[in-house]
């Protein structure tokens, strides 16, 4: 673990140099740990795939006693629980209908659009990072024979709701939005709502799992075609 | 509610105080005003909350109508301001009557001008702030920059002295300028030719630079990185992408990102740098964090020390 300065009101902590499960419960420990013994000089953090950004408060202390006191609430980051972390279980209408990118990425794999289905909800994913727009969680690892590159061409309308992959990545769609991951189903959970508290149902840290839901249990929980 | 209406919006009219914090964890970004000196200056004259909701104004052509009797202040980028065709001076409060139209033309000197009226607009905060970050449809009205018609609220006001600012504690808007950096992130990763070459040459603010990242041109450097996980971007940070022409993010930035950084242009310079045109000149000088500390409380004192002149 290494802490670097990022600007005149800003750290960051490196946590390794790849990510991993072990490496996303000791951020979300460290966060933990940051926002009970420094709120009162903390404004911001950006937890992502391997290290947090710290941004504090430049009107009540100087680097060097928030860098002292950052190295004390980063002591002790071994869990026991390497399993931290709600899980959440995140519903899916997975259809050709709803997932315009299924058969492409099932002719990579050289399987089924069955299976791509049925592999994408059988692992648990973790919430590496948010970011990219409000609401947007990058899930990973999604599993190798569904993995698929970015659209060369993005489209420019992406509905809200849709599920997508992204090389390892997956992802629900906060908004609708330009985009250029590949489309798989759509999840009827708002994953960003600003009139709602919380605003997302996931941070940081939590644990996704997808589950396969038909056409009218998509539309009786809100969804839209 | 009684307050403005919007008769023309200009290019880029955002509801903005001081911008939002402590919801980079959903992924929302700051917003808040590009200069932030003078849209503390146009609160202070008038006396309102440093917090204030007012307008940032991007190159100018917005028309409004009062539909109360207040005060305003227009403050940053040179702009012809008029009510009802009467010319007024920046930095300067003035009074306005229900029914007055106060229009902007368009900016001589420097981008960005700031119009407040006197206890700010009264405008519904979204996750703790009303800044509009237009690209999250979030703040402002509506998460939107201002449109025909927009109605403006605020409370009626009568100022019983008007304030300026004196002529020689106004800032000047240039067309260059030195911006200091603290090194970080991967500064490392650029070997000291690079940040040799980095710290010693002339860049040129180009045409692609908006609320979100002022790209600039000319000397490319290089990192030796190859890919790397995505992190936590603060304000002013230097993005080199892989055609190694810097990227000065600002407050709309996205929060999390993926390219090396050098390092992060302090937040008085950004100031400095929003108030740029494409073709203007800019400089970059290495500073220690201690000194970034300095010249951060030296600034505040400076502001607090100046007393806005009775007029």
């Amino acid at each position: 673990m290494k802490v670097e300065i990022a600007g005149q009101d800003a750290l960051i902590v490196y946590f390794a140099d790849a990510t991993s499960a072990s490496v996303s419960a000791k951020i979300q420990l460290a966060v933990t740990n940051i926002r009970s013994q420094m709120p009162d000089i903390i404004i911001d953090m950006v937890p992502s795939y391997a290290s947090l950004l710290v941004i504090f408060d430049i009107n009540q202390c100087d680097l060097f006693e928030a860098k002292n006191r950052l190295g004390k609430a980063l002591l002790n980051l071994d869990s026991k629980e390497s399993g931290a972390g709600e899980l959440i279980v995140l519903p899916v209408y997975y259809d050709l209908e709803s997932g315009p990118d299924l058969e492409v990425i099932a002719e990579r794999g050289k399987i089924s659009v069955e299976k791509v289905i049925e592999i994408h909800q059988q692992q648990e994913y973790r919430v590496y990072a948010i970011g990219f727009a409000p609401g947007f969680a990058y899930l990973g690892e999604v599993d190798e024979r569904i993995a698929a590159p970015r659209l060369a061409t993005p489209r420019t309308k992406v509905p809200r709701g849709a599920v997508a992959i992204a090389d390892r990545q997956t992802a629900v769609y906060p908004a609708q939005s330009p985009g250029g991951w590949n489309l798989i189903g759509l999840c009827p959970t708002r994953m960003f709502d600003p009139q709602k508290q919380p605003s997302m149902p996931v941070e940081v840290g939590d644990r996704i799992q997808f589950k396969a839901i038909d056409r009218e249990e998509f539309l009786s929980l809100g969804g839209t075609l | 509610m009684s307050g403005f209406s919007v008769r023309q919006p200009g290019l880029l009219t955002l509801i903005q105080d001081r911008g939002r914090f402590g919801a980079h964890n959903l992924g929302l970004t700051n917003g808040g005003p590009l200069d932030s000196l003078a849209f503390d200056w146009a609160n202070r004259l008038l006396g309102n909350d440093s917090n204030a909701s007012a307008l940032e104004i991007s190159f100018g052509g917005l028309s409004l109508e009062a539909g109360v009797d207040t005060s305003i202040v227009i403050t940053g980028a040179e702009i012809p301001c008029k009510i009802n065709d009467e010319a007024i001076n920046q930095w300067q409060t003035r009074s306005v009557k229900k029914g007055d139209r106060i229009e902007l033309g368009y900016v001589t000197n420097g981008t960005r001008a700031y119009l407040s009226v006197a206890g700010g607009f009264d405008i519904t905060p979204s996750f703790g702030s009303t800044a509009t970050v237009v690209r999250e449809n979030i703040g402002g009205l509506n998460g939107d920059k201002l449109q025909v018609g927009d109605h403006l609220p605020c409370a009626s006001a009568a100022l019983s002295q008007h304030y300026c600012v004196g002529s020689e504690a106004q800032p000047q808007y240039g067309n260059s300028a030195t911006l200091r950096v603290v090194p970080g992130y991967q500064q490392d990763a650029f070997d000291p030719t690079q940040q040799w070459r980095f710290f010693n040459s002339e860049y040129l603010v180009s045409d692609r630079c908006d609320r979100m990242g002022f790209r600039l041109e000319g000397e490319a450097i290089h990192s030796g990185i190859v890919g790397m996980l995505s992190e936590g971007i603060c304000h002013g940070a230097i993005q080199i992408p892989a055609d190694g022409q810097p990227i000065v993010l600002m407050n709309d930035r996205q929060t999390i990102g993926g390219y090396p950084k050098i390092g992060s242009v302090i937040p008085l310079d950004t100031a400095k740098l929003a108030q740029l045109s494409p073709g203007a000149t800019i400089r970059f000088k290495s500073i220690s964090p201690e000194y970034a500390h300095n010249l951060h409380w030296l600034e505040k004192s400076r502001f607090e020390r100046i007393q806005p002149v009775k007029c």
